[in-house]
């Protein structure tokens, strides 16, 4: 990403990792996208009665090049995919994204053709959060969760090797497709 | 506004010009702040805010929470695994797969035939629409006030029984155990088992001590 991706490990990174990831917790700017009900309690979580802005989302940013934060706040047509890729991929690094609500996590209530069944089809989810709309405070909740996240993110080198640890785990966990019992 | 200029020197003749002056001087000293009363007379009003992680105001008192699998008084499951919330549920987000009670072995999960030997919810499918608890022949599934959820993958949101399961009450023996001795299944629902009795906590200490041996 920047400078701090160039950094050595060991003591000064961990302490770069933390003070960037305290920064960045506190920073994050949403982007301003809903697609259908679930944005009616995105838009409450403004206001001041839960008052996003407690936890550094001054602002839901009006562009995508602005914004730090996706939150998916509805289903996800087929229609709406190309777009919601490519609001994401406008997005500056380093950027994450909630699945707000079980229509955007999983395809919901609407499991047909006209649905995307999960918006991880398109775009990589870090917080997926469930309810028909979730209400304000579960979407707080998953920003806090977030935020924990966002704190624990390795840089550099630390960040290279968790993604090679992440790789090798994935590599040796069993596949989807191969799993037999109850969770299959 | 035609008849504007007949009435204005009206006005301004009956008042006075020195009170218009003044007032106007007023609003002249006060204009460029005149606008920050509001914010500053704000500065003293309570704050609205809810203060979410810290002071979690409480939801209504049935609000639709995550789900719960209750238990009868002694500790034997509700559930009987007739899978009607599955049916009832717009989402097909409820996955259950019932089993035969059998004393022999000791696999007595719940009064009477069958229970759930498999129950899960798939939280990422739920809307929380209440349609299964309205289904539910045996009150057994009912929802909490709980809904902090989130979480960062999907197969972790599918809870499964020992998740839903309600915790075991102070006097609840955990689930695979006889019947009261003398009851049947109709007793437990007209509210005649009101807690574990000695014969069944006899034979829990004695299966457990077995499996512990065993293990």
């Amino acid at each position: 990403m920047g400078i701090e991706e160039k950094l050595p490990a060991g003591f000064l990174l961990s302490t770069v990792e933390n003070v960037a990831g305290y920064m960045r917790k506190y920073s994050v700017w949403p982007a301003t996208f809903g697609l259908a009900c679930c944005a009616i309690e995105m838009m409450a979580v403004g206001t001041p009665d839960y008052d996003i802005a407690r936890f550094g989302m001054e602002r839901f940013s009006a562009t995508p090049r602005q914004a730090d934060l996706m939150i998916v706040a509805g289903r996800v047509s087929q229609k709406m995919a190309p777009v919601v890729r490519q609001v994401y991929d406008q997005m500056p690094e380093p950027k994450w994204v909630i699945s707000m609500g079980v229509c955007a996590s999983s395809g919901g209530m609407f499991n047909n053709y006209a649905i995307v069944q999960g918006v991880d089809h398109i775009i990589p989810v870090d917080i997926y959060l469930p309810g028909c709309p979730p209400r304000p405070q579960m979407l707080l909740n998953a920003i806090l969760e977030l935020h924990d996240q966002i704190q624990n993110t390795k840089l550099g080198v630390n960040r290279q090797e968790a993604a090679r640890a992440a790789e090798a785990a994935a590599l040796k966990a069993t596949p989807t497709h191969a799993m037999k019992g109850l969770l299959a | 506004m035609a008849d504007n200029p007949n009435a204005k020197p009206r006005h301004s003749g009956a008042d006075g010009d020195p009170q218009k002056s003044e007032s106007s001087f007023l609003s002249d000293l006060f204009a460029p702040v005149a606008g920050f009363g509001v914010t500053f007379s704000t500065m003293f009003r309570k704050v609205a805010t809810e203060e979410y992680p810290e002071q979690k105001r409480p939801t209504q008192l049935r609000y639709h929470g995550r789900h719960q699998l209750n238990r009868h008084p002694d500790g034997l499951e509700k559930c009987v695994g007739c899978e009607l919330c599955a049916w009832a549920c717009p989402a097909d987000a409820i996955y259950v797969e019932g089993a035969d009670n059998d004393d022999e072995s000791g696999q007595r999960y719940s009064p009477g035939e069958r229970y759930g030997r498999v129950y899960q919810i798939n939280y990422l499918r739920c809307i929380f629409c209440a349609l299964c608890i309205e289904a539910c022949p045996t009150r057994a599934l009912t929802m909490t006030n709980e809904y902090e959820l989130a979480d960062n993958n999907r197969a972790d949101l599918i809870f499964t029984k020992d998740q839903l399961l309600a915790p075991i009450q102070s006097g609840m023996l955990p689930a695979p155990h006889p019947m009261v001795e003398g009851m049947e299944e109709r007793d437990y629902y007209q509210g005649k088992v009101t807690g574990p009795t000695p014969d069944q906590e006899k034979w829990v200490r004695e299966h457990s001590s077995d499996e512990e041996s065993a293990e």
